[in-house]
């Protein structure tokens, strides 16, 4: 334990100033609040409704594709670090480990997983936008 | 530092882990737990390959850590299932069948 | 290094491209298309047990951490045989329900990769891979049918406590590891053989860990919670997938880590087993007779099938490794044509599986009241089928070790269970009922499979000398 003295000693004085100057300040200062003092520093935004709002599902589904997807490039860096020792035995397996992986992006893309938004429908039609029916465009370079 | 202390560690997250998953009251939690005990677990390992000299147990940490990911989407798409169906997190709103 | 190599991989490989081509298969199919999926399904797995007859004898490795013994090859042919099965009697399940195939063969097929590597590998970590490969697989199938909430409810339960259960797997692995250096079971094997090492708390903290893990997949007492609810709360043919396939492989990788590396402490870990054993041959029957739910009662039912295994296990000798595997496979079979019936029998709103459900199934199903009166039979252990020569052979092993009181709990307890599966049968052939759920017609390629299990049944009971002398080549490689 020799020589971690000095940094115990140093932890002290760091939390010790922190704490004398907080709780200080806290005495020693004037308080006179107004809402203006109170409000949210600087860029800071007034809070708006709870943090635990509903997210869409799509969020969780996405995370759950990212974490199996980002979890496999844990693979990628210990071959590329031996690469030139595995030569081409390595790129083989290395290659089939990414082809099954590639099988799971394509089911998982067919799927429909990774749209985002309501489903594709082609006899879906755009309603019309209110407004003024025709809107007339100039366009350059033609006579009317 | 003696492996010791990474063994103590070791047992201590993973006793932390295992009592979470019969203490803790949310499924999510339930999850986490689970995890910790692996990481444990992978703690275990590493210590025990640099005790040995060897790189072996931190390249078993790398298949535990595929594992544990593998674990948390099969985990966290069954949350989700169970969700829908009881607009809960809560375990014990789950009693269609015996425990 | 690539060439000869891969041999051993061979019947795994030829499952795990099925499962991919399945699952292009569904990505490609149109909304409506009707897919031959099963057929694709069917194939890799005919071709992996055309594999692993021809590996049969060459003793082929690869890389070092798997290995195709004939002990291996005979639980890939059991395995096999489970996939073929289950593949028959799902494509009415998934009909009915709605499941979509090729996901639901697909997980099943990744399923099965994962139960034959557990058989074949010969490294903790391997093992630990093969066990989360099968689980996962087990767990999503579990939970398949995402709109009731029973299943997902079931699947959820499996997976906390198989999770739970794999980390203390996990854990024997890392302590094992730390006192031998190594993952491999030749090298822990040796390692422990050569200095006595009984005493040292760290192992017997890893065995005992190990003991752990392998304990809840076989759904041994006091690891068996999870069973009877994933059980019920599974689509029927899930669950006789599970019950078979998941306790095949998880008895095999059992019986290769305890009887050849850690043979040397067979003093050590014998007693526990036994102690387990015997309390799983007995709650799973106590429990067994005082179900309603013909699922829930056969849940119990292969609980106490998974004592008896144990037993085998706990014997050690010649005689036990080959019963275990003869068991496996007169098990499997016999399981799976029971949970096969019960699954042709459900609605896609009712499972039907109440007891009370099977209440005059000789009027309306004579054909599925009599197969499933002989595949009760046989698992309570009767003569003509194969469960009898399995129990018998068993408990034999048991006895030549010198394990009497084991041996007498066994016979006592399959007396006992013999009372609630000819509850069913008397359910079935003597009383009345007329209000009942009409289930969908069955199919041929159904009835076809329940005809299989039955012949495989029969024969392993009449003529069970082949099949013995197959499982007795298959130990003398290896151990």
């Amino acid at each position: 334990m020799d020589g971690w003295g000095g940094i115990l000693l140093l932890a002290v004085i760091g939390v010790g100033f922190g704490i004398v100057s907080v709780v200080l300040s806290y005495f020693l200062g004037p308080r006179n609040p107004t809402p203006e003092k109170l409000a949210a520093y600087e860029c800071g935004m007034p809070p708006v409704g709870d943090a635990r709002e509903r997210q869409s599902v799509k969020f969780y589904l996405i995370a759950m594709i990212f974490l199996l997807f980002d979890i496999e490039v844990a693979f990628l860096y210990p071959w590329a670090l031996a690469m030139r020792q595995l030569s081409w035995p390595g790129l083989i397996q290395i290659t089939v480990f990414f082809s099954i992986l590639v099988v799971g992006y394509i089911y998982i893309w067919r799927k429909g997983v990774l749209d985002w938004g309501p489903e594709y429908d082609p006899d879906y039609k755009r309603p019309p936008k209110p407004g003024p029916a025709v809107v007339k465009r100039y366009r350059y370079g033609t006579r009317n | 530092m003696a492996i010791g202390h990474y063994l103590v560690l070791s047992g201590v997250l993973f006793s932390i882990g295992a009592a979470g998953v019969f203490l803790r009251r949310n499924l999510i939690t339930l999850l986490l737990s689970v995890e910790i005990m692996l990481n444990a677990v992978n703690l275990a390992f590493v210590a025990f390959g640099r005790q040995f000299g060897t790189v072996d147990g931190q390249i078993i940490t790398f298949f535990v850590m595929t594992v544990a990911a593998a674990e948390a989407a099969v985990g966290l798409a069954l949350v989700i299932g169970l969700f829908r169906h009881r607009e809960s997190l809560n375990p014990e709103a789950f009693t269609s069948l015996k425990w | 290094m690539i060439s000869s190599s891969f041999d051993a991989i061979i019947p795994m490989l030829c499952v795990a491209l099925a499962g991919l081509v399945v699952l292009l298969a569904e990505a490609f199919r149109g909304r409506d298309e009707k897919m031959p999926i099963g057929g694709l399904a069917i194939i890799g797995l005919v071709g992996a047990g055309a594999a692993s007859i021809l590996l049969w004898n060459r003793n082929a490795t690869s890389f070092g951490v798997v290995t195709a013994d004939n002990f291996s090859l005979f639980v890939n042919l059991v395995l096999i045989g489970v996939g073929i099965l289950t593949v028959m009697f799902s494509s009415q399940t998934i009909e009915r329900d709605g499941i979509p195939a090729g996901e639901y063969y697909a997980v099943m097929l990744f399923g099965i990769v994962g139960m034959m590597l557990m058989g074949q590998a010969t490294d903790l970590l391997v093992i630990f891979l093969a066990l989360e490969t099968m689980s996962l697989a087990v767990y999503v199938l579990t939970g398949i049918r995402r709109e009731q909430q029973q299943s997902t409810e079931a699947a959820f339960k499996y997976f906390l406590l198989g999770a739970f259960a794999s980390s203390f797997f996990l854990y024997g692995v890392a302590f094992l590891y730390g006192v031998t250096g190594s993952t491999s079971l030749d090298r822990i094997g040796t390692v422990i053989a050569a200095q006595s090492m009984s005493g040292n708390p760290m192992i017997l903290l890893g065995v005992g860990l190990l003991i752990v893990g392998f304990a809840f997949k076989v759904a041994a007492v006091p690891f068996h919670m999870w069973s009877p609810d994933a059980y019920e709360g599974a689509p029927a043919v899930v669950t006789g997938f599970m019950s078979t396939g998941v306790k095949a492989a998880a008895v095999a990788a059992f019986v290769r880590v305890f009887l050849s590396s850690l043979e040397p402490m067979i003093t050590d870990w014998a007693p526990v087993l036994w102690l387990i054993a015997a309390a799983t041959m007995v709650l799973g029957t106590v429990v067994g007779v005082a179900q309603t739910s013909l699922k829930r009662m056969l849940a119990y039912s292969s609980i106490a099938h998974g004592g008896y295994l144990l037993a085998g296990l706990v014997a050690g000798n010649d005689v036990g490794k080959a019963a275990i595997l003869f068991y496996l496979a007169a098990y499997a079979l016999t399981n799976l044509g029971a949970f096969g019936v019960i699954a042709l029998l459900g609605t896609r709103e009712r499972a039907n599986d109440d007891l009370r459900d099977y209440a005059g199934l000789f009027k309306s199903h004579p054909a599925l009241a009599v197969l499933m009166t002989f595949f009760l039979l046989s698992l309570g252990g009767f003569p003509p089928t194969a469960g009898f020569i399995a129990k018998w052979y068993v408990f034999s092993a048991a006895i030549g070790s010198g394990y009497y009181g084991l041996a007498i709990i066994g016979v006592l307890s399959s007396v006992v269970s013999v009372f609630f599966y000819l509850r069913i049968v008397v359910m079935m052939f003597m009383t009345d009922r007329d209000a009942r759920p009409v289930p969908a017609p069955i199919t041929t390629v159904a009835y076809a499979g329940l005809v299989l299990s039955l012949a495989g049944v029969l024969y392993l009971g009449v003529l069970p000398t082949a099949v013995i002398d197959f499982a007795q080549a298959s130990i003398s490689t290896i151990f």
